[in-house]
């Protein structure tokens, strides 16, 4: 088993579907960070066969934990104090979420004044499903 | 002397919690529907008592593609109540043609005037400029999406002819995809008991999947797809025409092969039963023969007049007025 060394303060982002771990990198800002971040691809797990983990060092002001619920509302997070996991917090589907993804309805008006933000509300949680505020076009993930 | 408008918005946020906009047919409860309703009934009835209600009071018409009709519909309901208008009418006659936002549109707008019904060819454009407002916003049709004035019109109208808004069978015919006053008018009728509906068109015309699945499914609406009018004829209570609309199209060689799909006929009328009625948001090209129009279950003209009626009823509900 590949070592990664222990993280005293920060957070690790578990149960990422495997391949995941890059998109939720750039998703979340973590290459504009200055902190330690380390990205475990294919990590062997008895739950999921395989999976992503991302290690920050730091506190969970970091992250918008709308966007990772929105990218996958399955992540677990460890929050590490003194190297212990001291709380364990699970994600749910935001309501809203903005400039996350983008409307690709050509004919909402986002499409044609660059400087709105791209909001979308979560219209029906149990498949998932999240809608443009303006046009009310289903975004296709 | 009237009174001054504060130079520091000192009560925008307070206000804008309570404002009221219309952006969407189901921005109103069925109550304050049937309210409306009952107002433009008695405006019809007694125009004289509701002359001055808006005196001193200023509507925007901002039109950013062209509509001789609803803006004129507008115009006219304010005009009705003793107010007065101003406004443009295609988007070439405004700043947006340099270039200006719908949000930056609408704070001077806000200085300008009182209420203001907007028409944009972009989808969500009344709910940005709602966002941004210091004064009630009406959508008067944004794109393909909504236009909840016309939906208000088609309820009045309909209340008005059968005397009720449940236990009907509504056909909607022609183009289902793109025609927002289709769109609409479904979203508001599923609110009453037991509609049902029939949806006539071509298979590149059916409407969007999210009014199937999130409207009529989820809400278990009786309905069902036909393309052929024929045989929808005789089962319904009212028959709504629409135009299919060459400025939704991207393109033309769709639109040309689409747009005679459905022409309503007196031959078709004989099939029809004699106390449905027929109802159209106009423009109508050649979807309806004109010799239709002397059949008396032709109530598209009287529909305009009905959207006269329900706008003055909106406009003072918006402003907060009544009669003495």
């Amino acid at each position: 088993m590949l070592n990664i060394s222990g993280l005293k303060e920060g957070i690790v982002l578990d149960h990422i579907e495997a391949g995941k771990s890059l998109d939720i990198y750039y998703h979340l800002g973590l290459d504009r960070l200055e902190c330690q971040v380390a990205i475990i691809k294919n990590a062997r797990s008895s739950k999921m066969g395989r999976k992503d983990i991302i290690k920050i060092e730091g506190g969970l002001d970091r992250i918008d934990l709308d966007v990772l619920g929105y990218i996958d509302h399955n992540i677990t997070i460890n929050i590490i104090r003194d190297n212990q996991i001291v709380e364990k917090k699970s994600l749910s589907l935001p309501k809203t979420i903005t400039n996350v993804i983008q409307c690709k309805n050509p004919r909402c008006i986002t499409s044609i004044e660059q400087e709105l933000p791209h909001v979308f509300y979560l219209s029906d949680e149990r498949t998932e499903t999240y809608r443009c505020k303006y046009c009310e076009e289903k975004y296709t993930r | 002397m009237g009174k001054i408008k504060p130079l520091i918005a000192i009560d925008t946020n307070v206000k804008e919690a309570f404002m009221r906009h219309l952006l969407n047919p189901l921005d109103f409860s069925v109550e304050e529907i049937d309210d409306l309703l009952r107002i433009a009934g008695d405006i019809e009835r007694n125009p004289s008592k509701y002359a001055h209600v808006c005196d001193g009071k200023k509507l925007a018409t901002c039109f950013y593609e062209p509509s001789t009709r609803t803006r004129l519909s507008f115009e006219s309901a304010m005009l009705g109540l003793g107010g007065s208008v101003l406004g443009f009418a295609s988007a070439d006659s405004s700043s947006a043609s340099k270039g200006e936002s719908v949000a930056d549109t609408i704070r001077i707008i806000s200085c300008y005037a009182d209420i203001c019904a907007m028409r944009h060819p972009k989808e969500g454009a009344a709910t940005v400029a709602a966002m941004h407002s210091g004064i009630p916003v009406i959508n008067a049709g944004d794109g393909g999406h909504q236009h909840p004035t016309q939906t208000l019109t088609d309820l009045l109208t309909i209340y008005s002819l059968k005397g009720r808004l449940n236990d009907l069978t509504i056909g909607l015919c022609g183009d289902l995809k793109f025609g927002r006053t289709v769109h609409s008018l479904i979203n508001a009728m599923v609110r009453y008991p037991n509609i049902r509906f029939i949806l006539i068109s071509p298979p590149e015309l059916q409407v969007p999947e999210y009014i199937r699945e999130d409207v009529l499914k989820a809400k278990n609406i009786e309905f069902k797809e036909l393309g052929n009018l024929d045989e929808a004829l005789p089962d319904l209570d009212i028959l709504y025409m629409t135009r299919v609309q060459r400025e939704r199209f991207f393109n033309e060689e769709d639109y040309i092969r689409l747009k005679d799909c459905y022409i309503l006929t007196p031959k078709k009328m004989k099939l029809a039963r004699p106390d449905m009625f027929v109802l159209h948001p106009l423009p109508r090209v050649n979807e309806i023969s004109v010799e239709v129009d002397k059949d008396p279950r032709a109530a598209y003209f009287k529909q305009a007049q009905y959207g006269v009626y329900v706008r003055m009823a909106l406009i003072m509900k918006l402003l907060e007025v009544s009669p003495c």
